[in-house]
Formats: structure tokens, C-alpha cells, sequence
């Protein structure tokens, strides 16, 4: 019985894995390039649901600021592209310099020239600032709510920080990319925008077996010691601060290349990719997909962010009632959120109270001792 | 104080805004020494083994463990000396398997590091079978911790303590809820754990007490209030009177 459990979820495995490299495949020529570039960005997108998934899913931390990381990473991506491509502009720096009559190139822009530098910096800057904040929070024992409240605080002062940085980074304007240079194409044309895609489908497998391998072994296992009861794992002998802020810079460092291409893919990075809403609904969509499943909060992000698109353009304004629905069912009806509803009892529980599966009449354990006694 | 000590407590006061949950207490155990700490309610025991692992700073004195200050250290630092602690409700990791809660007491070191790019020794692989068959969980091995009965629970988190493998175990409540049954296995593994490990047992529970067989302390209103055999406690006056009741005749 359980051997054939196990065949069944390795052919399923199989078949998902399948179809999604074929879908991967098919997708560039089977979709016209406005819904291509959509599907690109909500799979860039995925990537720091991920990251949401491994602080809240399996550590317990419900950060409200992954904003703040996903930004870092769209900015480090835009300098990078701004400054290799102003040599048309007067002074050789970016256009945008010109209006706020700034003509020499703030300091910290200088390394974003080197595209080896700006390789790291999308993902190590945002890594060591969450890491940062994450140690200092979690040095002081900051928890539950508080910590919640404390990155939306951080979020906001960053928020504020940026939008008024006007001769520094274009302040609330942000910094467009799609009409500078990569490799000597435009970053909004066609091509480039199918090769985005191929990267970010890369991107995301291998965010996801990354996070895989991190959340196996006993590594993720004192994650989930730290969720479900955090002085035990302490005086086991562990200590939480450093586990927690080590979660905390990876989900940075994830939400920084998810910012970086989703840059890429919309043309622009600004001020705005660092409001509230936006990082609350990062965490919708790893609840609504299942948390800490890894693979629900990947789905959450697509699907809800496709079905935002789609609804949207026939209802407008209709989308946020939908999605208030959404995250009030999941709350009362799914707390698992939905892969993690398919994952548990949740089809068989629904067969059985419409009649269309028997229900089990014994403990399940009572199998396990039937067996042993067939074996003597 | 002594050499052969492991742990000494020194006038230890524990204020909580001005009410003492420990009032100078004073304590002393020798290694491999197996003690049973007994009060009534709010006699400060928990507190007791608070201030010992850490989750409670003393207002004033001192803990002595191999020679060493324990006040003001963090609880893990504490752990990784040498102190063991079973909760007095089982606290165990109740989504992860028998066999994971047991990594997770026997992995050494306790470092990020070594959690995420190594594979457990197999050492510790072989630990976790033994402790699994001492507590007689090993059929269930891959049952999800939170599956087991409150008796399991207990035990298995005393197979996690016995995995720590601490110097001194502070054992809180260990019988609570168990059949008869179960409590007298658990003064036999008890029992037996002591003499290579040193044990402080805390409990309610007379009849477990007396079948540790071993010294007792008896604990009021923060302060230890008698030491000595369960016969010898028996008899004195001042704990009849706090704690035992007079007998009926």
C-alpha cells in the first residue's frame, strides 16, 4: 500500500517536471511577447516568495519589509544598466542627473560600471543589509508581532529614504531600463525580453532546489524548531540569533535577484516596489499557496499575480475585493494554504463529505499493527 | 565548597519586583550524585532550574558549574557546558519525526555550518538507535513527534536530554501524567542514568520520589528548607509541617 503511495508521487513528480520544462520551453514561441514578458515577471517574483516561504513558512519570522531587499536589488541592477548606457548624455552620466543639475557622479555609483560587481551586489547587498537588520533585531530577542512591525517601520523609512533622493538615484521617479543598453541590444526589445524569460525560469528552478537543500536536513529542522518553539532549541544548545539572521540574509539575497529581474522585465525600478502593500502581498501569495511548502509559494505568486493581470483587465478595479476574498478563505477555510490543503487530508476530507470516498473506519495505526501481525 | 562538586549554588536571590522567588539559596551536588527536589507549590523549584540554565539572571549570588560562573552566560552557552533540561510539560518538536528531534539533541557541533554542508556522524547515528530502544520508541522512528502519547513525549524527551550528553540533567516533572506503569520505568532509567551523569530530579510525586532512593531537598518559599534521605525528611519536623501533612493517628 504505501510502496504504491510512493510510485504514484514519483510518477507525479515525473509528470509535473515534464510538463513544466515543456511549458517552459513552449511558452517564448506559444505566447505573444506582452504575455510573455508578464508570466517572466511574475516568475521573477516567485523567486522572493521563496524567500518569504523560508523566513515565515519554515522559521516562523513574518516579515512585512521584504520590499526593502527586493528594491536593493532592482537599484543595483538599474545603476549598472543607466551607467553603461549614458555615454550619449552630457557629462557621460545618466539623463536623469541633468534635470537636479548634478554633473558629477555620486561615489557610490562608480563600481556599479564593473558588470562583474553589479553580478554580486544584486544579491549580496540586499543579502547583507537583511542580514544586518535581521542580527540586530534578533540579538535583542524581537519576536512575533514586533518583529513584523519593526521591518514594516524599516520598510517605510526606506520607503521615505528613496523617494526623496532625488540628486542621488531620481528620488520618486525611479530609474528606467528599458530603453538602455546590454550587451549592445536594447533591455526593453523583444529579444532581450525572451532571453529575460529564459533566465528567470532558470533563476527560479534553481532558487527552488536551492531552498530545498537548505530546508533538508537538520539544518531546516532547527528552522522548525526555531517556528514551533524557539527556548527549547536553545537549551539544546543552539543558538537561534545566528540561524535566524542566516535565513534572513539568504531571503534577503533572494529577494534582491527577484527584484533585479523583475527591474529588467518592467523597465523601471522605483520607490514604488518598497510600499506596504506590495510586501504584504508577497506574503498572500505564500499563504494563499502553502506555506512552508516551497512550491505553493512559487504557484501563489504566478497564479495570483496571472489571475491579477487577467482580472483586472476585464474588471477593473474588482481585483482587490477578489484577492481580500482570497486571503479570507484561505485564513478560515485553508489554513495551509492550498498545495499544502492538497498535500494534507484536504481531497479526501471533501470526497467523504460529498459521499464520494469511504470514510476510514478504523485508526489509521491499526494497519500498521495488522501488518506487523501478518509478518509473525 | 568542594572539589568534587559539580555544581554549587551560593545564596542565590531571585527577586521579581520585590517578591523572592529564591531567598539565599544554597545548594551543592557531587558528581554522579542522583537528588530529588521536592516543595510545594511557588517553593521556587522552576525557578530554581531557571537560574541554572539561564532563562533567569539571579538578583544576587552565584552558580558554580565545574568551577565555572554560570550567571550572566546565554542559555545555549550554558547547554553547551554541560547542562541538560527536561521541560515539565514535554517540549519537543512536535512536526518533526522521533528520529529528528533526536538529531537535533546528538549533533555536535551545534554550528550552522556544520548542520548545513555535513552529514551526520555515524556515531550519532548509532547513539539515536540506542536511545530509541531505551525508551522503547524505536518502532517509531518516522511517526511524526506530536503523534506520540503523552508518555512518549515524555520520554522522548528525556532520550533528547540523555542525547545532549549533559554533565549535570535537570529533569522537571518527569512523571506528570504517566500510568504507574510508565513512572516506575522512568525511576529505573532515572536511576540508572545517574552515577555516570549527575541528575536533579524535581517532582510532586512521593511514591516516585521513593523509588528514586536517593537524596532529597526539600524546597520552601525559595530557600532549602532540609536535606537528606527520603527517611530522614520523613521524619523532621519543619517539613511535616510545610509540605507532608502530619500523619492522621
Amino acid at each position: 500500500m504505501s510502496l504504491n503511495k510512493i510510485k504514484f508521487d514519483k510518477k507525479i513528480v515525473l509528470s509535473f517536471w515534464i510538463i513544466l520544462i515543456a511549458l517552459i520551453i513552449a511558452a517564448p514561441t506559444l505566447l505573444p511577447v506582452f504575455r510573455l514578458n508578464l508570466l517572466g515577471r511574475y516568475l521573477s517574483l516567485s523567486i522572493v516568495a521563496l524567500g518569504v516561504d523560508l523566513i515565515w513558512g519554515y522559521t516562523g519570522l513574518l516579515s512585512l519589509g521584504q520590499g526593502i531587499f527586493f528594491a536593493l536589488g532592482g537599484y543595483c541592477a538599474a545603476m549598472y544598466l543607466q551607467i553603461t548606457s549614458s555615454s550619449e548624455f552630457p557629462n557621460n552620466i545618466p539623463e536623469f542627473f541633468a534635470l537636479y543639475g548634478v554633473e558629477k557622479l555620486p561615489f557610490f555609483w562608480e563600481p556599479f560600471r564593473s558588470p562583474i560587481f553589479t553580478f554580486f551586489a544584486i544579491w549580496i547587498i540586499p543579502a547583507l543589509v537583511s542580514g544586518l537588520i535581521g542580527f540586530l533585531v534578533f540579538r535583542n530577542r524581537i519576536k512575533g508581532v514586533y518583529f513584523s512591525i519593526l521591518t514594516q517601520a524599516s520598510l517605510l523609512v526606506f520607503f521615505n529614504f528613496f523617494n526623496g533622493q532625488q540628486k542621488l538615484i531620481n528620488g520618486t521617479n525611479g530609474l528606467k531600463t528599458d530603453v538602455t543598453q546590454l550587451f549592445g541590444k536594447m533591455v526593453g526589445s523583444e529579444s532581450m525580453q525572451r532571453m529575460f524569460f529564459w533566465v528567470t525560469a532558470i533563476l527560479v528552478i534553481a532558487a527552488w532546489f536551492f531552498a530545498k537543500w537548505v530546508v533538508k536536513g537538520r539544518f531546516g529542522n532547527i528552522l522548525i524548531g526555531i517556528r514551533d518553539d524557539e527556548p527549547r532549541v536553545r537549551f539544546t544548545g543552539y543558538n537561534p540569533v545566528i540561524f535566524k539572521t542566516i535565513i534572513f540574509s539568504i531571503a534577503g539575497g533572494l529577494a534582491g535577484i527577484s527584484g533585479a529581474l523583475y527591474t529588467v522585465q518592467s523597465g523601471i525600478v522605483s520607490p514604488q516596489f518598497m510600499t506596504v502593500p506590495f510586501s504584504i502581498e508577497m506574503v498572500i501569495w505564500v499563504a494563499v499557496g502553502g506555506r512552508g511548502t516551497l512550491l505553493g509559494a512559487i504557484l501563489g505568486a504566478v497564479f495570483i499575480n496571472y489571475a491579477k493581470s487577467l482580472v483586472s483587465e476585464a474588471l477593473p478595479a474588482s481585483w482587490m475585493f477578489i484577492q481580500g476574498g482570497l486571503f479570507i478563505l484561505v485564513v478560515t477555510a485553508l489554513p495551509e494554504g492550498v498545495l499544502g490543503w492538497i498535500q494534507g487530508d484536504g481531497p479526501r476530507n471533501l470526497l467523504q463529505r460529498f459521499g464520494l470516498k469511504r470514510k476510514i473506519e478504523t485508526y489509521p495505526s491499526l494497519e500498521v499493527n495488522n501488518k506487523e501481525g501478518n509478518n509473525e | 565548597m568542594n572539589n568534587k562538586d559539580l555544581l554549587n549554588l551560593i545564596d542565590i536571590t531571585v527577586s521579581f519586583e520585590g517578591f523572592l522567588a529564591l531567598n539565599k539559596l544554597n545548594l551543592n551536588l557531587k558528581k554522579g550524585e542522583l537528588r530529588a527536589v521536592i516543595g510545594p507549590n511557588g517553593a521556587g523549584k522552576t525557578t530554581f532550574l531557571d537560574v541554572i540554565t539561564g532563562k533567569v539572571k539571579p538578583t544576587k549570588g552565584e552558580v558554580i558549574f565545574k568551577g565555572k560562573s554560570l550567571v550572566g552566560r546565554k542559555e545555549h552557552k550554558i547547554a553547551r557546558l554541560g547542562v541538560g533540561r527536561k521541560f515539565q510539560s514535554p517540549r519537543i518538536f512536535e512536526n518533526l519525526t522521533v528520529k529528528e528531534n533526536l538529531e537535533i539533541s546528538v549533533t555536535t557541533p551545534k554550528s550552522p555550518l556544520n548542520l548545513i554542508n555535513k552529514s551526520i556522524k555515524d556515531e550519532q547515528v548509532n547513539e539515536i538507535k540506542r536511545l530509541m530502544k531505551i525508551v522503547n520508541l524505536a518502532q517509531k522512528v518516522d511517526s511524526k513527534a506530536g503523534s506520540l502519547s503523552h508518555g512518549q513525549k515524555q520520554w522522548l524527551e528525556i532520550a533528547m536530554l540523555v542525547g545532549q550528553k549533559p554533565d549535570l540533567m535537570l529533569v522537571d516533572e518527569p512523571v506528570a501524567g504517566l500510568t504507574d506503569e510508565e513512572t516506575d520505568l522512568t525511576a529505573d532509567l532515572l536511576k540508572s542514568l545517574s552515577g555516570e551523569n549527575t541528575v536533579v530530579v524535581i517532582d510532586h510525586d512521593m511514591e516516585f520520589i521513593r523509588r528514586l532512593d536517593s537524596n532529597v531537598s526539600v524546597l520552601n518559599q525559595g530557600t532549602v528548607l532540609c536535606e537528606g534521605t527520603m527517611e530522614t525528611i520523613q521524619k523532621d519536623k519543619k517539613v511535616i509541617d510545610v509540605y507532608l501533612g502530619r500523619p492522621e493517628d
